[in-house]
């Protein structure tokens, strides 16, 4: 595949590898968090670590949208799947998240009609082909995401599509890194940055944190070499002092963003004053809900919600581990009580998620692993 | 403090305590052939009829009658939608039991089909269904000897459901078992991967994706009777790759074994189309069902001949040798990904969901 | 946190949809193209495809010059190697 197979070219990531165990400075140790889980995916999919010194550590940072809604949402998405003229849609990733009571596997299992859709305009094409059913559409994700859902529902106002409304939990990435920065049992040397979301929103957002926080922020792609490459300028901007905003990922990231996308987030959604984040708390200012002038297509007001409010399991330590305070397997209940067959937090569930990735691909030791393959 | 180490060697002990089916009803992860299937088996099934036939979990039982030995097998066919590329339901039954049979190392001989039809089924529909289970029986060898019929209201299945059982001879002394892999076997796979799974999932076109795929769906019986004609002692492992894909099959083996499997990723064949979907939807083609590919665990020293074999067989042609038999860690499937790294391949809790992150 | 996969436009960008068939390794789908209205997009221009809609238009030249730098590092430490294996003479 094109934009794909070259990036994943096994000789430039030998060479890629030496670069960077040069450039680590003897006895430093080099914290670097990718905000996305998309990356968290990328590294254990490709074995990435492989490459990387001991002395340089990823953490997996906060970027998987799933992993960050709270389980009263679940809750609150399975009452409102539960009505019987009701089809709930959403993503495949959202199935097995669980909330209080219930996944939406279960929920369906138990009677509920939710159906799996590719994008938000297929839940569209449902509510038109069902027009004595309510469609509601689970819309989840970063700013990557919200302009299909904003497009979709510009779409149904046009075509006077009545019966399809969206269940908004649009999240936004700024807000969250501010967070881990300002986490403060959190020592990082830098970021890999969230290379999808930035094609949206662009660089210029992420040079506070050069400004304010002098740490290096290099936006990347989601193949391995793209991450390997990141990790390279990461330790190229600390060797020279430097602590800026640099986009490895200039093939795809346009600097400014994608203005049209950001005009039609700011039509159909506004800024929330504050949402819940899993493991994270309220952060303000951190997620989108319907606007206003779409109130017709914003399942928040037209269902009637029990706003379920559940506080995490005491037991689980995501929010640790979202921050990357934790290594997944520092968790009181990593792999024990909490597994992807029965996951207590979230982390467990996506397959991004930085738990559910370590277990699947990560969990035996590097050596051993490394042993066992040897040809 | 609790090193990594200890962490994980608590896990592994947790793994292997039995399966408890936490569930109160059932959901489709049950029928995906992942986690949650191998724990509903365990829990449900096999703690009410243990018996020692059934106890090893092959694809069929291996049954002494009278001195002779034949295998029996079973098995349920809801595919949707009932006609795709490359097949149908009916051609899928006949080559699935036959399939079951064959990699149990036995000739297949009979088969049975059970109908459960949802009234208002056309009966044109149930002809074409019926006429290509007659024609796989025949490029397969085998006779549809016994059946059965059942209507339901409508709306209670999905148009047609169909049950098999199949019955074949074992007439070799040494028959390949899911048990038999042994450190320094190879892995061979006798075509391009996932193709089965793509095809159905691009039929039922809720994706709105469009691609050139077919279902892979073929008998094995000829190809495997070759291939033990060639190294009767020299085959430990035979499989059809169904559900759950290749790394279900691989790590039902190591778990049987008690061996590790390695798999290298260059080497697995997946067909462009097959690969694009993947990486559209998010999943690996690793866990796409097959429903004519022949996964075989063979003596290393005579993998080479074993992929010869393979290859000179329509059905083999893309066969290839994707991996070896290790000792450490037992149980665990790895694999050494093209780009150099390696990861851990485990089962899945359920079906490969398209994700979008 | 999102998947994003490069896919080639094959058709051209419906008016009133603003659809159009993106091929990725052969397999087709519709996808949203209302996003890169600014693009002027045509038949052979690639673009980063999620959830059916196009987020950007790829460059190709971006994309040449990453891939030259790290390709010419690949280059360079392979013949590093080869250098290093023709002088062990050991």
């Amino acid at each position: 595949m094109r934009f794909v197979d070259e990036f994943r070219d096994a000789d430039a990531a030998r060479a890629l590898a030496a670069r960077i165990a040069a450039r680590c400075e003897p006895g430093r140790r080099y914290k670097f968090m990718e905000v996305c889980g998309g990356h968290t995916h990328t590294i254990y999919k490709h074995g990435i670590e492989d490459y990387l010194p001991e002395a340089v550590t990823l953490v997996h940072g906060p970027g998987c949208p799933v992993c960050v809604i709270p389980m009263g949402r679940v809750d609150d998405a399975v009452h409102i799947a539960r009505q019987p003229d009701v089809i709930m849609t959403s993503f495949g990733d959202m199935m097995r998240v669980p909330g209080g009571a219930a996944t939406f596997l279960d929920a369906k299992a138990q009677g509920a009609d939710i159906r799996m859709v590719y994008s938000p305009l297929d839940a569209l094409k449902i509510a038109r082909e069902n027009p004595d059913r309510r469609v509601v559409f689970m819309a989840i994700g970063f700013e990557t995401t919200a302009p299909s859902t904003a497009v979709t529902v510009l779409r149904a106002a046009e075509e006077g599509i009545d019966n399809f409304s969206v269940f908004c939990n649009h999240v936004l990435i700024i807000p969250a890194v501010k967070a881990i920065l300002d986490s403060p049992d959190l020592r990082l040397d830098g970021f890999i940055g969230p290379g999808h979301v930035s094609t949206i929103i662009g660089c210029r957002p992420y040079e506070f944190i050069a400004r304010d926080y002098r740490q290096p922020f290099v936006v990347a792609g989601f193949e391995p070499l793209d991450i390997l490459h990141a990790v390279d300028l990461l330790l190229g901007q600390l060797a020279e002092g430097r602590g800026e905003v640099e986009n490895q990922y200039a093939r795809v990231v346009p600097w400014e963003g994608n203005r049209i996308a950001m005009e039609v987030i700011g039509t159909v959604m506004r800024v929330r004053p504050h949402f819940e984040w899993r493991g994270l708390g309220f952060i303000s200012h951190s997620a989108l809900e319907m606007a206003e002038e779409y109130a017709a297509f914003d399942a928040e007001r037209i269902f009637d919600i029990p706003g379920t409010r559940i506080a995490d399991p005491m037991a689980c330590q995501c929010g640790e581990v979202l921050k990357g305070v934790l290594k997944p397997w520092e968790c009181k209940v990593f792999g024990t009580a909490c597994t992807p067959e029965t996951p207590i937090g979230t982390c467990m569930v996506s397959s991004e998620g930085a738990c559910a990735a370590y277990y699947n691909f990560g969990r035996f030791s590097r050596e051993r692993v490394r042993e066992a393959t040897r040809a | 403090m609790t090193t990594e180490k200890q962490v994980l060697d608590r896990i592994e002990r947790v793994r292997r305590r039995r399966a408890v089916v936490r569930e109160e009803r059932i959901t489709l992860a049950h029928g995906s052939g992942g986690k949650a299937t191998r724990t509903l088996i365990d829990a449900v099934f096999l703690e009410a009829f243990r018996n020692p036939l059934l106890a090893p979990l092959e694809d069929g039982a291996t049954l002494a009658l009278d001195g002779a030995r034949a295998v029996f097998t079973t098995d349920a066919f809801v595919v949707s939608p009932l006609f795709f590329p490359g097949g149908d339901i009916g051609d899928l039954a006949v080559n699935g039991t036959v399939n079951d049979l064959a990699v149990c190392g036995a000739r297949p001989l009979y088969l049975s089909a059970g109908f459960i039809l949802e009234e208002g089924f056309p009966v044109g529909d149930l002809r074409r269904i019926v006429a290509s289970m007659a024609a796989a029986a025949e490029a397969a060898g085998v006779s549809i000897v016994t059946g059965d019929t059942k209507v339901v209201q409508r709306g209670k299945a999905d148009g047609c459901y169909i049950t098999t059982a199949g019955v074949g001879v074992v007439e070799r002394p040494i028959t390949p078992s899911i048990s038999a892999a042994r450190p320094g076997d190879a892995v061979i796979v006798s075509g391009p991967i996932g193709e089965h799974g793509a095809a159905i999932m691009l039929a039922r076109g809720e994706l709105g994706i469009e691609a050139d795929t077919v279902s892979d769906t073929a008998p094995l019986n000829g190809l495997v009777a070759e291939l033990l004609d060639a190294l009767p002692t020299q085959v430990r492992t035979l499989r059809d790759a169904t559900r759950g894909g290749v790394a279900t099959v691989l790590n039902e083996v190591a778990a049987a074994s008690g061996v590790s499997v390695v798999m290298d990723e260059e080497s697995v064949p997946v067909q462009p189309a097959v690969t694009g979907m993947c990486e559209l939807l998010g999943i690996d083609p690793l866990y796409v069902a097959c429903e004519g590919r022949l996964v075989a665990v063979v003596d290393g020293d005579h993998a080479e001949r074993a992929v010869d074999i393979m290859r000179g067989h329509p059905v083999g042609a893309g066969a290839a040798i994707i991996g070896w038999v290790g000792e450490d860690p037992p149980g665990l499937v790895l694999l050494r990904t093209a780009f150099g790294g390696t990861r851990i391949v485990d089962l899945l809790v359920g079906d490969p969901l398209p994700r979008i992150c | 946190m999102c998947l994003g996969i490069p896919g080639e436009l094959v058709g051209d960008v419906e008016e009133h949809t603003d659809l159009a068939m993106v091929d990725v390794s052969g397999v087709r789908r519709r996808i949203n193209m209302g996003l890169l209205a600014d693009d002027h997009l045509k038949p052979g221009d690639w673009v980063l495809v999620h959830v059916g809609f196009a987020l950007s238009k790829i460059s190709e030249s971006e994309a040449k010059a990453v891939m030259d730098m790290l390709h010419g590092l690949g280059q360079a430490y392979t013949d590093e190697i080869d250098a290093l294996k023709e002088s062990d003479i050991s």
